[in-house]
């Protein structure tokens, strides 16, 4: 039982800080950035893929570094710091972690192979119009005539959808069950939009789309599609988590350089004191991240979603916490677009309400709650 | 970062939990499990077949009965035996005047002492503080001043916790009225026996007797009980404060007790309501727990890291929290408190309210938790 980083991932920290660090040192160039097409910065991915950030999931045979959950998450949490835009989580984690869970060893290689080289972007399509966290497709159905697949139905909101060249869509299958295919960004009309953290998003329509199936063809890939969900969730949470250290210092930073009344506001017991518990709600949310993320690494499927679906409700708690009191103890200047505070607490609120927000993980865990005595930590 | 336990740390799991469970008598577990009140000889029992095992003070230095264990060890020690029931060690004997007198005692003291506080052959009560001095400790009133070799020491300490039991009482005391008030402060042991000490009990809002104020009247103390030196007993109030803080948290009893109460309150959990409360205490517990292992992980040299005031601050809330649950989930039974023993209604329902009312002392004692977020705002946050 260790819940510290050894040196390379220490390194890996530093080396994803300073990258990030380079593009997005202030929160002017994000707000250009992701006002711009394609919504994230296309030299920052290429780079990203030079370093083997975009492979670090996949295995060697399928292009990528093979690295562990600590390793990805030690990227999320940097990505967080800086409310990067890019579509890593989208497109690295969870189309790319339904690629490679479910695809042909060419089908693999083929896509993760590009995905990590920064040739394609992907994104997936698993949420219908209206729909709240289903591994069952209901938006998208899928068809096959003489072994040929199309889809037709609504995909909203896929994260990351307006600039992806390739869709990984979950589609409801002829005779039951959900499948995962693959369909080229051409063969669908889509609307992008922005979320209200400015990040991108798209409504997708599928009208007849050819499509490959990911996989064996026509076979129910439901439980696939809820671990990577899960799994998703636990990056997440490590995203959220870079996101809420840095509401939490320029939040006690503000205290000791903000002036009124004559004095600097730390000089406020009131305010000292709500600082003080946005650290403890930042504690316990780390030590749940650290904690989900490491029990990735033991490959139950069980346990990996009970540790989703429970990093996911300290997430929404600490980053409603967190993200709320940022911007009330920064005052007017909290509410503004061009600082970082507010548009922080949009982040936290979108990711949440993509990946599972906290009713949804406590009613999970409510139904479990006769399952176990006690919570076992380890 | 791995969180497996080593093939070492899980077989000392599992000893712990093996000699907790068939050491310590069943009865005493149950009355703990059950949340009911333990007796003085209870308590004493039970903190010594711990110290039979080597087990009622791990912490302190090898040499006075303490382990070279890890700290992971002794996490997993703490939180095994308020899962099996077992009575943690007295925590004035076991975390506060045991390693003061290891670190900052003289020989003499230490020979004359230790053994019997890991032991609890003497009860220790705790004597800091005052009617005006409470979160603000130092500016104590009670006054020891010099005649020959002893000290003679006037004043009153009150919030004094089963003093009723104490057969010595290790206190804060003013020797020097000169200086900076911290300066002026030094620890005193004092036989409670003594002339001049007289003990008052104070009936607290559960209906119990557990605090009491303690009253000196010329109490005539030999030179060689004073700890350190005149005017260290700030330095070492703050060691042990630190000590009390990181201790304080029973994360593994509140997890027991919410644990039992899906048994004791079955009938009420097909109430998605009471499901969605514990599955929240559950998740929140957990947080607590694995903060913990986080801040243990990271102590380094003994010292208290800035973080445990976290574990206070939350355990304690949580501690709370989990009696109001249960006050909630007992209902109209909880007002038979006070009523007599062959009362129909269930004696944990019974219990609820006393509980919930005796532990809103929790954020109160071992610094307020308003004083935890000062620790917080100020030492990690840098406000
Ligand atoms: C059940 C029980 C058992 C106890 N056992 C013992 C014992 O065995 N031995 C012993 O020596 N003591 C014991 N205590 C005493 C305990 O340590 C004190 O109660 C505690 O230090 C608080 O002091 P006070 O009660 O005087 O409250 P005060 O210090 O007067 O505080 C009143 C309120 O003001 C808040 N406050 C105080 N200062 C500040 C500040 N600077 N900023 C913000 N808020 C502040 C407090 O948090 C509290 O909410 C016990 C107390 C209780 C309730």
């Amino acid at each position: 039982m260790d819940f510290t980083y050894d040196d390379e991932q220490q390194a890996l920290r530093e080396a994803v800080r300073g990258l990030l660090a380079t593009t997005y040192a202030d929160h002017e160039t994000r707000r250009r950035t992701v006002a711009d097409e394609p919504g994230f910065d296309r030299a920052l991915w290429g780079r990203l893929a030079e370093m083997g950030i975009l492979g670090l999931p996949f295995s060697e045979d399928d292009g990528g570094v093979g690295a562990g959950p600590v390793e990805i998450g030690i990227v999320c949490q940097e990505l967080g710091r800086v409310l990067a835009p890019e579509p890593f989580l989208a497109s690295v984690v969870h189309a790319g972690g339904l690629v490679a869970s479910l695809g042909l060893a060419e089908q693999r290689a083929d896509l993760l192979g590009r995905l990590s080289a920064g040739e394609v972007v992907l994104a997936a399509a698993d949420t219908s119009p209206g729909g709240r966290w289903a591994s069952r497709a209901d938006g998208v159905r899928a068809s096959v005539s003489d072994g040929t697949w199309t889809l037709d139905g609504v995909a909203d909101p896929v994260v990351g959808g307006e600039s992806a060249d390739v869709l990984v869509v979950t589609a409801a299958l002829p005779d039951g069950g959900t499948g995962v295919f693959v369909v080229a960004a051409d063969d669908v009309s889509r609307t992008g939009y922005a979320a209200a953290d400015l990040t991108r998003a798209a409504s997708v329509t599928f009208d007849g789309s050819a499509a490959t199936p990911l996989g064996e063809a026509g076979r129910d890939a439901g439980p696939s599609i809820a671990t990577i969900s899960d799994l998703t969730r636990i990056m997440g949470a490590n995203q959220a988590l870079g996101v809420m250290q840095s509401q939490v210092r320029a939040t006690t930073d503000y205290l000791k350089s903000r002036k009124q009344f004559g004095v600097t506001l730390n000089a406020f017991q009131a305010l000292t004191f709500r600082a003080a518990d946005m650290y403890v709600e930042l504690e316990l949310a780390h030590s749940m991240v650290d904690w989900a993320t490491m029990t990735i690494a033991g490959g139950d499927r069980d346990v990996v979603a009970d540790a989703a679906d429970r990093v996911g409700l300290q997430i929404a708690r600490s980053g409603r916490h967190i993200g709320q009191e940022a911007i009330q103890l920064h005052g007017g200047i909290g509410m503004t677009a061009e600082y970082a505070v507010g548009v922080g607490t949009a982040h936290l609120e979108v990711l949440d309400q993509w990946l599972g927000n906290g009713p949804h993980h406590l009613r999970r865990l409510a139904e479990r709650v006769t399952d176990h005595d006690l919570v076992e930590a380890i | 970062m791995q969180l497996e336990l080593s093939q070492t740390d899980r077989e000392f799991r599992d000893r712990m939990r093996e000699t907790f469970t068939t050491k310590v008598p069943q009865e005493i577990r149950d009355t703990v499990l059950e949340g009911r009140h333990l007796t003085r000889d209870q308590i004493v029992e039970s903190q010594q077949a711990l110290n039979a095992e080597g087990l009622a003070v791990p912490h302190w230095p090898v040499e006075w009965g303490g382990q070279d264990w890890t700290d992971l060890q002794r996490h997993l020690w703490h939180e095994e035996m308020q899962r099996a029931g077992v009575p943690i060690p007295l925590a004035f004997n076991a975390s506060m005047i045991g390693p003061v007198i290891a670190q900052f005692g003289s020989e003499e003291q230490k020979e004359r002492f230790l053994a019997k506080t890991a032991n609890l052959d003497i009860w220790w009560s705790q004597g800091f503080s005052e009617p005006d001095a409470g979160s603000d400790l130092a500016s104590l009133r009670t006054t020891a001043v010099r005649d020959g070799d002893d000290w003679v020491v006037n004043g009153q300490k009150t919030w004094t916790t089963l003093g009723q039991h104490g057969d010595w009482i290790f206190t804060l005391v003013r020797t020097d009225t000169e200086v900076k008030k911290q300066a002026g402060i030094s620890m005193l042991l004092i036989d409670m026996t003594d002339p001049g000490v007289e003990v008052r009990p104070i009936e607290l809002i559960d209906g119990g007797y557990e605090v009491n104020e303690v009253w000196f009247s010329d109490v005539r103390v030999p030179g060689d009980l004073l700890v350190g030196e005149p005017g260290g007993g700030w330095t070492i109030a703050k060691f042990l404060l630190g000590n009390e803080r990181v201790g304080v948290a029973p994360v593994g009893a509140t997890k027991r007790a919410l644990a039992t109460l899906k048994t004791t309150a079955a009938d009420q959990l097909d109430d998605p309501l009471v499901r969605a409360r514990i599955a929240e205490l559950e998740n929140d517990l957990l947080a607590l727990e694995l903060t913990a292992l986080r801040v243990v992980a990271h102590s380094s040299d003994g010292e208290p890291h800035p973080a445990s005031s976290v574990l206070k601050l939350r355990g304690t809330v949580l501690q709370q929290a989990v009696s109001e649950l249960a006050l909630d989930l007992a209902g109209p039974a909880s007002l038979a408190s006070r009523a007599e023993d062959d009362s129909p209604q269930e004696g944990w329902a019974r219990r609820t309210a006393p509980t919930y009312l005796n532990l809103r002392k929790a954020s109160i004692y071992g610094g307020s938790n308003e004083i935890q977020r000062q620790i917080i705002s100020r030492t990690i946050l840098g406000l």
